[in-house]
């Protein structure tokens, strides 16, 4: 127990200390390296808690695609990080203010939170450990009792994704691209054609 | 104090030297296939390969080693720093790491998790970074240009991988890699592994593997004819090492996976005496070493894709075709009442 808290701790210090590089690092590409440090710190901290299944879907997800995707997009972008350090002090004091009016609306929100009298049973109820799986018991809940939640959240995804496409998707009509069905459908009997020339007198 | 001494130093001495044994075992074995990918390589060129050091060049790969290590550390002077020198270090890191799960025979496995194959795809597809961060941390536009294709090849292709081992999953009904082994034993051998029934998805596997590891005909990150030598064009001696070290550790690991997704792991082909008699290290080895011959055959087959056909056919070929299989073994285990 001492060593699982003792990692508990580890895990914990070092996922605030890199939330907390993510934005006061100099170079976007070290805020999203150490962004990805907080997601591989909060996945150790799911094993912890018997979580497997959705520790390795964390960084999976997240580190193995998203991050790829957020690195891929802060590579690309031509920051002029002294550019972007003059105008700080400027901004600094609607920034400060914004923080401490959310601040202050969380702490009112913490301030008059009250447990659901619902919520102690559910609580009280953890994962079936009865020889399931981690894996098998969240399909057994998600699968049963939140189907129509589970798909309906796979629908707002698929509007996401075919919206992005649609609103990229661009037919440009002088564009000349490869056909690959129409290469490979191609054969002599259509593509040659055999002519007896006659000497002197060519095609 | 000789309480805690038996509760955690006892498991953490035998772990570490579990780890230890797995890992010179794995850096030897890498090392000879090195040489063997080199011969095969030679061979279909009609050429001799590695025959200086040692023996038929046996230790040209240890020579390699030395070579590398002894020479200096050149780091360009716009590069990164820091995330310079880490990016071969999680390459390598990664790649070593998730030998961890992989059972290599009955009960011979590091940590034996739950959820094997998920720890596995996860650490395969955190490959990508140290290309990415190596190539960015450079400065340089060759590099640059190879961390950016390598980035999206590799996340195309994990999403058919991730289908592939889904159909798997499906079949063994488990996570756990030495579950789904188990779950191809049976009275006929050889027939009883997942790769016939699951054909096309052994063959997707196959080449979105080739993709995944950035080896020949999708070695685009590092294309040398048009990139030099892509994201590691900037790198020099122990990182350079680390880098080649990594991109071989990983190809080992998938042709590991594939032996256990769909050869059968352990398992002896045919299911009588004699085979039975040899211990299973002995076909996990041969199988992966059968695949790994597929693997470096197809570098010297096979010419180099181009860029965009690469991306047509992760995501407009075997995309589908993954997707549509996942639908059909699930469909055909439930309408049988086959599913464990």
């Amino acid at each position: 127990m001492t060593l699982a808290a003792l990692f508990f701790y580890l895990f914990s210090a070092v996922l605030l200390a890199a939330g907390f590089m993510v934005i006061s690092a100099r170079n976007p590409v070290h805020s999203v390296l150490y962004l990805i440090l907080a997601f591989f710190n909060a996945a150790a901290l799911f094993v912890l808690l018997g979580a497997e299944f959705v520790a390795m879907i964390l960084v999976i997800v997240y580190v193995g695609a998203v991050a790829v995707l957020f690195l891929f997009v802060v590579m690309m972008l031509d920051i002029d990080i002294a550019e972007m350090r003059e105008g700080m002090l400027q901004y600094l004091p609607v920034g400060a203010a914004i923080g401490i009016v959310l601040l202050i609306e969380l702490i009112l929100v913490l301030g008059g939170w009250a447990v659901s009298p619902g919520a102690g049973s559910v609580l009280a109820s953890p994962a079936p450990t009865d020889g399931l799986s981690n894996t098998e018991a969240l399909g057994r809940v998600l699968y049963t009792d939140y189907i129509y939640v589970f798909q309906a959240a796979g629908m707002v995804l698929l509007v996401a994704m075919i919206g992005a496409i649609v609103l990229t998707l661009h037919h440009k009509p002088h564009v000349k691209r490869q056909s690959i069905g129409k290469q490979v459908a191609r054969d002599p009997a259509t593509a040659v054609e055999n002519r007896n020339v006659k000497p002197g007198q060519g095609i | 104090m000789a309480d805690i001494f038996w509760t955690y130093g006892v498991p953490l001495l035998i772990m570490t030297g579990q780890s230890l044994g797995l890992l010179v075992a794995l850096l030897i074995v890498i090392a000879f296939l090195l040489y063997a990918d080199r011969k095969i390589w030679a061979a279909v060129q009609l050429r001799r390969g590695p025959n200086v050091v040692g023996p038929w060049g046996l230790m040209q790969s240890f020579a390699d080693l030395l070579k590398f290590v002894f020479k200096e550390v050149v780091i360009p002077a716009g590069a990164n720093k820091a995330v310079f020198m880490l990016a071969p270090l999680v390459t390598c890191v990664l790649a070593l790491s998730a030998w961890a799960v992989l059972p290599v025979a009955e009960g011979w496995v590091v940590a034996d998790i739950n959820v094997g194959i998920l720890y596995i795809f996860a650490i395969s597809s955190l490959g990508v970074y140290g290309v990415i961060m190596g190539g960015w941390a450079s400065n340089s536009k060759y590099a640059f240009l190879g961390a950016l294709r390598s980035a999206a090849q590799m996340v195309s292709y994990e999403v058919s991988i991730g289908f592939v081992i889904v159909t798997v999953l499906l079949l063994a009904g488990s996570l756990n890699l030495t579950d789904i082994v188990n779950a191809q034993k049976g009275d006929w051998g050889f027939l009883n592994w997942y790769f016939l029934p699951m054909f096309p998805m052994f063959v997707i596997f196959f080449i979105s593997a080739l993709a995944e590891t950035n080896r020949p005909p999708f070695d685009l990150p590092e294309a040398e004819s048009e990139l030099v030598a892509g994201y590691m064009v900037e790198y020099s001696s122990t990182p350079y090492l680390l880098f080649m070290l990594g991109e071989y550790a990983a190809i080992v690991m998938m042709c590991a996976l594939a032996t256990i997704l769909f050869l059968g792991g352990w398992l002896p082909p045919f299911d009588f005496a004699p085979f039975t008699w040899v211990p299973g290290i002995f076909w996990f080895l041969s199988k992966v070493v059968f695949v790994f011959f597929m693997i470096s055959i197809v570098k010297a087959f096979v010419p180099r894709y181009r860029y965009d056909q690469l991306m047509r056919l992760g995501w407009k070929v075997f995309l589908p075709i993954s997707l549509f299989w996942v639908a059909a073994t699930a469909g055909v285990l439930t309408a049988f009442d086959l599913a464990p």
